[in-house]
């Protein structure tokens, strides 16, 4: 299906809003819009990170899964306590495939959960004692533990528990880290407002255990952090490796298979590597502020934002990184170019529809195109303005923009629009693929990955190709509902 | 006799468990079966009635047992004075928790249990200071208490709390049986306390059901841990109580209030001269200022 102008762009948004009541349209119209690269700021044309609407299915996830989840999750020798009843703990184990090297008990525990599993009685008389007994516990099973969040559930902020204080007494006591987050799922519209509050309590909390200290860090001046990449399916290693090929040293990665120590050692680098803005920019602007230490955003997603990014990050640096990056481009570039040989032929042309969460509906744009694939239509689940700034210009003329869509709206936009591939998350697959839609899981990269770097792209590229050209979606009709020419002809 | 389950609210500190107790000794003596649930984590409601401060409240006990669930009726029934059966709900000490909760998950509790079931003539619920959140509010809805009474005296903050009070029931009544039943006036002796009282009950659309003037035998019975009715069975106030217990029995006037905007509250406090009048040139202006 050839691509849609702008004005049947615009016309398919007015057609897939006429159902909504009045109210509702006018709210829902302003999250919707029709790309046009001329445009600088993207809050001339599209609201977000707004209340979701009742009464329609929203994706978006909480204040609680931004920290426990996103942020403090994937930080793997620290124990990270879901404080509050069970169910919240429970559905957050392991939900999210945040790799971390190490062995479960001696130096992560990210692969264990634990909640304080609340009561009747914990609400009513407090769950401060409860808490303390925990840290204890957890203290004799698991003495190797480098320190504790304490991630609170919704009921933690309507009784007031004072996890702060617990948090410094015990720190004290056990002479550890313990960060208490106020990360309560009714704060906030999304998940986004659990990044920020993560990220204020890395602030708060970690960052100046070491500063102004002598800790006997060796700074070199090719000292960098990567922020923000959760290592999904393990995609900061080749990101790490291709970072250190250039010639840089990464002193932390944070959070994805990072450390306490990394994080406190953070203030050290000479620059901050920020890969999902969305989640982190709050704490880079910190470090900027606080040490001095510049951020960047980079993309690893596909040979040419490889080589748009490190290139970028080598300006920051002296001759010596330029070159590495010149050396490391013509190095791999026999192996993405036999990587776009083979499947750009197999992929060529065809339409995706992106929509997922932080960082990935514009990121990963590159990469399809890289493999001559076009993404007609994209949006992020919590992103606010800034976000679409950053995206307006990734994107065709006349393409389609959605915020916080609703579960009817992206049924609808599908239908009419027919892209050949769909990457979204859990919740969207199944439908889409009872739709006879291919469909990838781009949160999780469909238990596959990773996808940064060029190890990456190869994967990533391989993965695109066994979705869409899987012989299953010709099977798609029953059949005794095929016409009898077709079966004739088989047989 | 149906039984009818009434809640007493009021300002913090107004006498509601005092006149409460020394109210159902009365009822009791009259022959009537009642219950006291004490809403309030302070658990002091059921003091005079037990001549001891409840230690075992159903939440303390739950919170023992494991859960609520754990608990028998009989462990958190207490029999008092007269017979008349003894519960409170408990809760945290100030400051930590959810004291709300734990009204919420006590009256559950004892509805579950049954605790209503026996041949009651009365609940009472003797609940803490105003009704601050959704659990202090737990006996006024889901149709438990369906007369409301209000201790208060003639003080200003007490009649400001007898008509915020008033607003909460106006939130339920709507879509419930709950009714202001009357307003208990437990005097503080200030100037002409009666009047302003009935005043301020024909404003709310109801009555002042008695006035219980003030007399230290009260608190000499206190000391000892009893209500006036068993301390001085003879006394002139155990007569007052006697007659606040009969009126409640005979009360047939129940309504949805009508509670005061500020202005005619403060109106009606100005022409009592429990407060100033007004002068609207001083707000807002410092000592220095109006020097």
């Amino acid at each position: 299906m050839a691509a849609l102008t702008r004005e049947e762009t615009q016309n398919l948004i007015q057609e897939v809003l006429a159902v909504y009541p009045e109210k509702a349209k006018k709210d829902r119209a302003k999250h919707l819009m029709v790309n046009d690269q001329s445009v600088d700021v993207a809050k001339k044309c599209i609201t977000s990170n707004r209340k979701s609407l009742p009464g329609v299915m929203t994706i978006r996830g909480c204040a609680y899964a931004g920290s426990r989840g996103v942020c403090w999750g994937p930080i793997k020798d620290m124990i990270h306590i879901s404080h509050g009843p069970v169910g919240c703990g429970m559905y957050s184990t392991m939900g999210r495939r945040h790799y971390a090297n190490g062995t479960t008990g001696s130096d992560i525990f990210t692969t264990i959960n634990v909640t304080s599993d609340f009561q009747e009685k914990d609400i009513v008389f407090g769950g401060d004692k409860k808490l303390k007994a925990i840290i204890d516990e957890l203290e004799t099973l698991f003495p190797l533990a480098k320190g504790y969040t304490i991630q609170s559930e919704c009921p933690i902020g309507l009784i007031g528990d004072d996890i702060e204080s617990v948090a410094k007494v015990k720190g004290a006591e056990i002479e550890k880290t313990i960060v208490p987050v106020r990360c309560e799922g009714f704060r906030g519209v999304s998940q986004s407002l659990g990044h920020h509050i993560a990220n204020d309590t890395i602030r708060d909390w970690v960052l100046p255990t070491r500063e102004g200290k002598d800790d006997g860090f060796e700074k070199t001046p090719y000292d960098v952090n990567i922020l923000a990449d959760y290592n999904i399916g393990g995609d900061i290693w080749p990101s790490r490796m291709l970072l250190e090929e250039i010639g840089l040293r990464v002193i932390a990665q944070v959070p994805g298979d990072g450390t306490l120590a990394e994080m406190e050692k953070s203030i050290h680098a000479k620059l901050n590597l920020l890969h999902c803005y969305r989640s982190m920019n709050y704490v880079s602007r910190h470090m900027e502020e606080k040490f001095g230490i510049p951020w960047m955003e980079y993309n690893l997603f596909g040979p040419t934002k490889i080589e748009a990014s490190l290139r970028a990050i080598a300006e920051r640096f002296d001759d010596k990184i330029k070159e590495g990056v010149e050396k490391t481009l013509a190095k791999y570039k026999p192996q993405w170019e036999a990587v776009v040989e083979k499947y750009r032929p197999r992929l060529e042309g065809k339409k995706v529809m992106l929509y997922v969460g932080g960082l990935r509906p514009r990121h990963i744009i590159g990469a399809y195109e890289d493999l001559g694939m076009e993404v007609v239509g994209t949006g992020y689940e919590f992103a606010h303005n800034d976000d679409y700034d950053r995206t307006i210009k990734e994107m065709g003329d006349a393409t389609l923009i959605y915020d916080d869509v609703t579960a009817y709206e992206l049924d609808e936009f599908v239908k009419k629009i027919k892209p050949d591939l769909i990457g979204s998350g859990i919740k969207e697959k199944y439908q889409f693929q009872k739709m006879g839609f291919p469909f990838r899981q781009m949160h999780s990269w469909d238990y596959s990955g990773p996808y940064h770097g060029y190890d990456g792209f190869a994967i990533f590229a391989r993965d695109m190709d066994m979705t869409l050209n899987n012989p299953c979606w010709k099977e798609m009709k029953a059949p005794w509902l095929r016409p009898l020419a077709t079966e004739v002809q088989a047989a | 006799m149906a039984l009818r389950q009434c809640a007493i609210y009021g300002k913090g500190g107004i006498g509601k468990s005092t006149t409460t107790q020394n109210l159902v000794s009365a009822l009791a003596e009259m022959g009537k079966k009642v219950l006291i649930i004490g809403c309030d984590p302070k658990a002091d409601s059921t003091r005079l009635i037990l001549h001891a401060k409840a230690q075992d409240t159903i939440m303390s006990l739950a919170a023992e047992a494991g859960s609520v669930e754990d608990l028998e009726l009989e462990d958190v029934l207490k029999i008092g004075y007269q017979g008349i059966r003894c519960a409170e709900s408990g809760g945290p000490e100030p400051g930590v928790g959810c004291a709300g909760r734990g009204v919420i998950t006590a009256i559950n509790f004892l509805e579950e249990e049954g605790a209503y079931e026996e041949d009651l003539d009365f609940v009472f619920y003797d609940v803490l200071g105003d009704v601050v959140c959704g659990g202090f509010a737990m006996p006024i809805r889901e149709n438990k208490a369906q007369e409301i009474y209000i201790v208060c005296s003639g003080e200003m903050m007490a009649m400001f709390a007898a008509n915020n009070i008033s607003k909460g029931i106006v939130k339920y009544a709507t879509t419930g049986s709950v009714r202001l039943a009357g307003l208990i006036c437990n005097s503080r002796n200030t100037d002409r306390e009666d009047e302003l009282i009935i005043a301020l009950a024909e404003k709310l659309g109801t009555q002042m059901i008695h006035f219980v003037p003030r007399d230290n035998v009260v608190q000499r019975a206190e000391i000892r841990r009893m209500t006036v009715i068993e301390f001085d069975p003879t006394c002139q106030q155990a007569n007052e109580y006697r007659s606040l217990a009969q009126k409640i029995v005979d009360n047939k006037k129940f309504v949805i209030p009508t509670p005061l905007e500020m202005d005619d509250l403060e109106n009606l406090l100005m022409e009592f001269g429990i407060m100033d009048v007004e002068d609207e040139s001083v707000v807002g202006k410092t000592a220095a200022e109006l020097a």
